[in-house]
């Protein structure tokens, strides 16, 4: 029991898929602007997700090794469509907002990732736990980041006002540079300087090192 | 045309400001040799599928598009997601097998970036950018010459950065992949510099 705990809380920090792994980036950053759009998003993964594991590892001993991937890309893009389908029936002002993003979980890299490394070698219940930590794991990193964009872009979070605006005769002046892209990429450079500050176990060996300084000697 | 063209290469830059293709672009921009084999190679896919998507959409899975062949009122939008991974891993493999049979050089630099684009989001998502902007045929080649091109013009920038940060001394949790995001919000703060620009 307590090793399933693990495979669970495991992926959430110290394994996490996007700041560690470098995966699924891609479209973790495009629906952060606010925190209503990243947790969709995040949802929408983490049911993908846990599906595409379950029924990968139960079919994993009758799939040839040849094929595995296009066979583990086809079930994961028919749940994409299918939850897609779901956000365009019953939330279609949100899927309007979420664009293409959505059926770009088919090409989140955590998925086939997750499948590829985990699912396949895993019983279905152990693959759907670790699928749940991993999707758990990116929906933390887009929150985090979704919240500081969310919260001085506009001076809201889940679109309640938090910090009054001067428009609203508050006091907070909303940093417009907040909803554009490259901040996405700088919080989430900090976030991740952040981690590995408090982690030192993460950080990337060096490729060169600076000599050490070499003390001026006076004559 | 051309503003479109310039658009999709600096202003509406698919990596910079859509996000696309991080995990390649992050991945293979460490030294500027292979980034510009995969910038190469992207250029190419991205060129030649989004067109060809295009015509498989407006031709098959368009609402009543099934009408030539006596199947009216079908409706196959769903089932683009699935054609174009589908289309995008075909034309990846035929593309290889190509290279290596009629241009074995180039096969040797590009062969292995080749199989990293079969599932890359950049590709798949410029493909369904052009379905939700409805381009038509022309404007679709343009762009995705012209999104393809961009793409290669961040990773170049990018790589070319790294390779001198590599000498620098960055404080150590920040090295590497944080230091990567923050120069990617830089070049992207640049690129953004664009946006007003148009051809008269």
């Amino acid at each position: 029991m307590f090793e399933h705990l693990r495979t669970v809380t495991d992926p959430l920090v110290d394994k996490n898929p996007v700041t560690v792994h470098i995966l699924g980036i891609c479209s973790a950053l495009a629906v952060t602007t606010s925190v209503a759009t990243a947790l969709t998003l995040s949802l929408a993964l983490i049911v993908v997700l846990t599906l595409a594991a379950g029924i990968i590892s139960l079919i994993r001993h009758h799939v040839p090794s040849a094929i595995r991937l296009i066979v583990q890309i086809t079930i994961i893009a028919s749940l994409v469509v299918v939850a897609d389908q779901l956000l365009q029936a019953f939330a279609y002002e949100m899927s309007q907002r979420l664009s293409v993003f959505v059926s770009l979980i088919a090409t989140n890299c955590i998925v086939l990732g997750r499948t590829e490394a985990f699912a396949l070698q895993n019983r279905p219940v152990p693959s759907m736990l670790d699928a749940l930590g991993n999707g758990a794991g990116y929906a933390l990193v887009l929150l985090v980041v979704a919240s500081i964009r969310e919260l001085f872009g506009s001076g809201t979070l889940l679109a309640r006002p938090v910090l009054p605006l001067v428009a609203d005769g508050g006091w907070y002046e909303p940093m417009r540079l907040m909803l554009l892209a490259p901040s996405a990429f700088i919080i989430l450079g900090l976030l991740v300087w952040a981690i590995r500050s408090l982690r030192p176990g993460q950080q990337e060996a060096r490729e060169f090192a600076p000599l050490p300084q070499q003390r001026q000697v006076q004559p | 045309m051309i503003e479109l063209f310039q658009r999709s290469i600096f202003e509406e830059n698919l990596a910079l400001s859509f996000f696309l293709g991080m995990c390649t672009y992050l991945a293979v921009s460490r030294r500027i040799e292979t980034a510009i084999g995969v910038g190469i190679a992207l250029i190419i896919v991205q060129g030649i599928s989004v067109p060809l998507n295009h015509l498989l959409y407006a031709h098959l899975l368009r609402a009543d598009a099934l009408g030539w062949l006596g199947l009216p009122g079908t409706d196959l939008r769903f089932m683009r997601l699935i054609t174009f991974i589908g289309i995008v891993a075909a034309l990846v493999q035929l593309l290889e097998m190509l290279l290596d049979r009629y241009f074995p050089a180039l096969h040797r630099g590009l062969g292995i970036y080749l199989p990293l684009l079969a599932i890359n989001c950049a590709i798949i998502g410029g493909s369904l950018f052009m379905v939700e902007r409805q381009y038509d045929l022309a404007e679709s080649a343009v762009f995705g010459l012209g999104s393809g091109i961009g793409w290669a013009l961040a990773i170049v920038t990018l790589a070319a950065l790294r390779e001198r940060l590599r000498y620098a001394d960055v404080p150590r949790g920040l090295e590497g992949l944080g230091m990567a995001f923050i120069v990617t919000g830089l070049i992207a703060m640049g690129f953004s510099a664009f946006a007003g620009v148009r051809a008269i």
